[in-house]
């Protein structure tokens, strides 16, 4: 046919392609060009404000220290958390309802040779970079308000990458099992507030009851906090397996989300 | 081998079923007008052969490839021009494009970029961002977006639905470049002025299923005969003419304020003085295969 210069791949195509991934990463790159400077702002003015209100604030009037480490810098570290969960599951949640549901930019992308593996792995793995990269904000912040450079916190953005993978695969799931934008309310009070709660950003956990406590072993934040933290101020063994919860946490959000995404997609 | 294959395809959602049994096969270089109604399973069955949709029964193969399992390695072959404009908004015209031509896993994509600029006559708003366009160029951008990787086939589901008069006009002067270049078009529509005018054979979908199909002129000349007379009248007059012409067997059909009794060269002088006799249409055919109104 003279029609068709035969510039399409003519092998069959593979799960989990690269160039497939890469494809959808290059949109939001291009989108992301568009709305920079406003969530550098304001990931960058967020923490300042938390760390005047809560560090300067509460270490002023009622708390100095919490194990031994000043107040404003036990919550900077945490802050990190914070910051992670707010750029990845929020961003999840939100932007995949409206390009699917407003933008039917998922239709466009599916109808290119692009499966629901390969446009939700790209969509965890773009918030991942991007989350990852303004995660480290506070910290760095913290760094100007008095804590001390470490060589533990190089392992950070890696920590915030891991951790917001898995809040972007929860906020992708969560977008692709509600019917109307209205319901994320129930996903953000039920979940999102008291995970970002029983962290241990702004008060240290031990305090709270036992069951509590417990419970907070099994929040992905908790864990990421006392990694950036054990990147402060010094790892213990025990942060391996921090790592590793976070990791199979980022791993069975993805597939939750692909399952989702694929009852939604597919009819 | 044909470009599109479907044989007994079935489709349901819950109890309604929106491909009932379809078989449908398109030739290489050719465009297809399915033309039906809203709701006849148009948009359903160009689901189907994206694999956006998966088939409860039936073979579905699309340029060779089976579906659903190869229906990814299908989707790189084949262009898609939907309903409804997705494009990035905020992004630029070439961006926009560039970002599928990646997706077509294109080798050089600046090249693939200025040649659909070409096609969509966007090349001097390369670098404006699509919400500042026209709704004209937007529809030019979406259908050189699908044409980008230069696809052996093209879907086009309902490329003018909604747009004004000169739009429609300007899509249709596109898609008749691109069928002059033999690329194998599948067009979804209810416009009937749109099928006509674009495509070499018309299937006529309704309720699931291809209930006719050929060339318009056969179609017509097989369910319409070659020529319609349409009445008009007071309400009374049209309800006596219609009952009048049934029961000689004539085929008559609403047309707006009118009746038209439809094949009326066969009506041995039953048509009245006052009557429009036009010749029979394809709109003739859809009305009285279908029972809806046409667009």
């Amino acid at each position: 046919m003279e029609a068709a210069a035969q510039v399409q791949p003519q092998r069959q195509m593979r799960r989990l392609e690269p160039a497939a991934i890469a494809g959808i990463m290059s949109r939001e790159v291009a989108n992301f060009r568009t709305y920079w400077k406003g969530t550098t702002f304001s990931s960058v003015l967020e923490p300042i404000v938390y760390l005047l209100a809560f560090g300067l604030g509460l270490s002023a009037t009622l708390v100095d220290e919490v194990n031994g480490v000043p107040y404003i810098e036990f919550v900077g570290t945490g802050m990190v958390a914070t910051a992670v969960i707010f750029s990845s599951a929020l961003p999840a949640m939100f932007g995949t309802f409206v390009k699917h549901r407003f933008q039917n930019t998922y239709d466009a992308i599916l109808a290119a040779p692009v499966d629901v593996e390969e446009l939700v792995s790209a969509e965890m793995l773009w918030i991942g970079i991007r989350s990852g990269t303004y995660g480290c904000i506070p910290l760095l912040v913290t760094i100007c308000f008095g804590l001390d450079p470490a060589p533990g916190m190089l392992l950070v953005p890696l920590f915030c990458f891991v951790t917001a993978l898995g809040f972007a695969g929860f906020g992708v799931a969560m977008a692709a099992t509600v019917a109307k934008i209205d319901q994320f309310n129930y996903v953000t009070a039920l979940f999102v507030t008291p995970l970002f709660l029983v962290a241990g950003t702004f008060f240290p956990i031990e305090g709270l009851p036992q069951g509590v406590q417990v419970a907070a072993q099994f929040n992905p934040l908790h864990q990421l906090v006392e990694l950036v933290r054990g990147g402060a101020f010094g790892f213990a063994a025990v942060d391996l397996l921090r790592f590793a919860f976070l990791v199979g946490f980022a791993l069975l959000t993805w597939r939750v989300a692909i399952h989702q995404m694929r009852k939604r997609l597919i009819d | 081998m044909a470009a599109i294959e479907l044989h007994d395809a079935v489709k349901t959602f819950g109890p309604i079923t929106a491909v009932a049994g379809l078989d449908l096969e398109v030739p290489e270089g050719i465009c297809l007008g399915l033309l039906g109604p809203n709701g006849a399973g148009k948009s359903t069955t160009m689901r189907l052969l994206t694999g956006q949709a998966i088939a409860d029964s039936g073979e579905l193969r699309v340029l060779g490839h089976e579906l659903p399992g190869e229906a990814k390695t299908a989707r790189g072959k084949m262009g898609v021009v939907p309903q409804l404009d997705n494009l990035d908004v905020d992004v630029t015209v070439e961006d926009n494009l560039a970002i599928f031509a990646r997706l077509y896993r294109v080798p050089d994509v600046g090249k693939a970029v200025d040649k659909a600029l070409n096609i969509a006559r966007l090349q001097e708003r390369r670098r404006d961002a699509v919400d500042e366009l026209s709704g004209g160029m937007r529809r030019r951008l979406l259908l050189a977006r699908g044409l980008v990787h230069e696809p052996r086939l093209v879907l086009l589901d309902e490329p003018t639905v909604g747009l004004d008069p000169q739009i429609r006009t300007e899509l249709w002067t596109l898609i008749g470049e691109l069928k002059a270049r033999g690329t194998t078009i599948l067009m979804s529509t209810h416009y009937i002025e749109e099928a006509e005018r674009l495509a070499d054979e018309v299937a006529v979908m309704h309720e699931g299923r291809i209930i006719s199909r050929g060339r318009p002129v056969e179609l017509i000349d097989e369910h319409a005969g070659h020529q319609t007379a349409e009445i008009y009248g007071p309400p009374d007059r049209l309800a006596e003419t219609r009952a009048e012409a049934e029961s000689r067997g004539l085929a008559v059909r609403p047309a707006g304020p009118a009746i038209a009794v439809v094949g009326s060269e066969k009506a041995d002088g039953f048509v009245p003085d006052d009557a429009v006799v036009r010749a029979a249409s394809l709109e003739d055919v859809f009305v009285l295969l279908t029972g809806e109104e046409a667009e």
